[in-house]
């Protein structure tokens, strides 16, 4: 019988040590039934694109509270791309203005979520948008 | 199917770690990658670290595997935290304290979930070890769950085996229980900075000097400091390495790397019969209601669980003569 389970890693990149937001979302997807990996605080593109790939994670959640989402996030999605791994869905969550929602999806964040957002909302999308690849 | 096998032996990293994917999420054919992959494997060395919550096993194999690197060797890891009982989620958090190693190509790390089982490890810890071994990492390091006295699982996989204790967790007695005391190959005394450290090493010695070792290894005690002082920590670790390359020496020198293999083939064997026999039996069982009623039966005390065992194995496994 297969178990498939959505596997997510959380992380935090760029110079960024407020971590509240990410574990409360870690222990909310947990909560929901799915595998979070949780790598910390402090991390270039380059580790959590190689984490990612070694976790074969189905999703990247990012948190960023420091301004810095402009450059980090599409960062990510970029190298998951050079490594063949687009695949996995990269979303976002942090201090994001409006005005950055439309470059950051058309860099190909699949999801952005911003202070409000309720975490039986943030599983729901989860569940919604996000098939464990088969 | 196939196809993920050879992209694994051929060092596709995504490949291994999709293919660990499928192990752990039990995917049909599965199998037939791991048949592909199975006659290349036992050439890595296996390290088992165990100890309790918090005792520091992730960060101990972040250091190991730095001091292995710097020795030239290829490392995986397989880390293993537990799953949630009642939602099936996990947090999977021992990479924070690997997360240096990420970029580097001679390292593979992969967190994994218990998704039940009791002995420490997860069930694809067996088989994701083999994959990590075809990938052709020299070492591989299997970090259990924080553990208490019993979960021992790890034995069945690893050459050698590290318990890592921390002082303050009870009195001398406790090192002279059954169990997780009897398991260890090397003895690590962590944070031994910390008040109580030098009677957990003297109950460890005491301990040592009571016990006979037929297989004529002596488990070293090594006492490492806080990781806040980066110097000696690595040079405690350091010597944690110098006494697997021991060990390992001795296992083979003693012939008794074959012995070690036997009991994870043992294990093998008694799994892949499992998923062969029984798995096939309950799942037949689970789709045509039949292990429902058997439930209901039993609550209402209509019959027992041996009898009903007994039913199921006259009606589902063919007897030989």
């Amino acid at each position: 019988m297969s178990d498939r389970k959505i596997r997510i890693m959380i992380a935090k990149p760029g110079l960024d040590g407020h971590d509240r937001g990410a574990r409360v979302l870690a222990r909310a997807f947990r909560d929901a039934g799915m595998e979070v990996i949780y790598t910390g605080c402090h991390q270039t593109p380059e580790q959590i694109a190689a984490s990612a790939i070694q976790e074969d994670v189905d999703v990247v959640g990012l948190s960023c509270l420091s301004g810095a989402h402009n450059y980090l996030y599409p960062a990510v999605v970029n190298l998951l791309k050079e490594q063949g791994a687009d695949d996995i869905a990269v979303i976002g969550g942090g201090i994001i203005p409006e005005k950055d929602f439309q470059g950051l999806y058309d860099a190909g964040l699949k999801g952005i979520f911003t202070p409000g957002a309720t975490l039986d909302s943030l599983s729901e999308w989860m569940f919604e948008n996000i098939t464990p690849r088969e | 199917m196939n196809e993920l096998g050879k992209k694994v032996l051929a060092g596709d990293v995504r490949a291994a770690s999709r293919l660990i994917r499928n192990l752990e999420d039990n995917i049909a054919d599965t199998k037939t990658s791991l048949k592909h992959i199975f006659p290349h494997t036992g050439k890595a060395h296996v390290i088992g670290i165990t100890g309790a919550p918090g005792a520091g096993k992730s960060t101990l194999t972040d250091e190991l595997v730095y001091v292995l690197r710097k020795r030239d060797k290829t490392v995986g890891v397989l880390a293993v935290d537990p799953t949630s009982p009642f939602t099936g989620g996990a947090i999977l958090g021992d990479r924070i304290r690997m997360i240096r190693h990420a970029e580097d190509p001679g390292v593979f790390v992969r967190s994994m979930a218990t998704r039940g089982s009791m002995g420490g490890l997860s069930k694809a810890v067996g088989d994701g070890i083999h994959v990590l071994d075809v990938m052709g990492k020299d070492y591989i390091i299997v970090e259990t769950v924080g553990v208490g006295q019993q979960e021992v699982e790890i034995i069945n996989h690893a050459h050698t085996v590290m318990v890592v204790q921390v002082p303050g967790m009870g009195d001398e007695i406790q090192a002279i229980k059954a169990g997780l005391m009897e398991i260890a190959d090397i003895f690590v005394v962590n944070k031994s900075d910390r008040e109580g450290a030098p009677k957990l090493y003297k109950e460890i010695l005491n301990m040592l000097n009571m016990s006979q070792f037929p297989d004529g290894w002596r488990p070293p005690v090594i006492k490492v400091g806080t990781s806040l002082e980066p110097h000696e920590f690595n040079r405690d670790v350091a010597k944690i390495v110098d006494e697997i390359e021991n060990h390992r020496e001795h296992l083979i020198e003693k012939n008794l790397l074959a012995g070690r293999m036997r009991r994870k083939t043992q294990a093998e064997i008694n799994e892949a019969l499992r998923a062969a026999i029984l798995e096939p039996v309950l799942d037949r069982l689970v789709a045509n209601g039949e292990l429902n009623e058997m439930v209901d039966r039993l609550t209402k005390r209509e019959t027992d669980p041996y009898t009903l065992a007994d039913e199921v194995a006259k009606k589902y496994l063919v007897q030989p003569e």
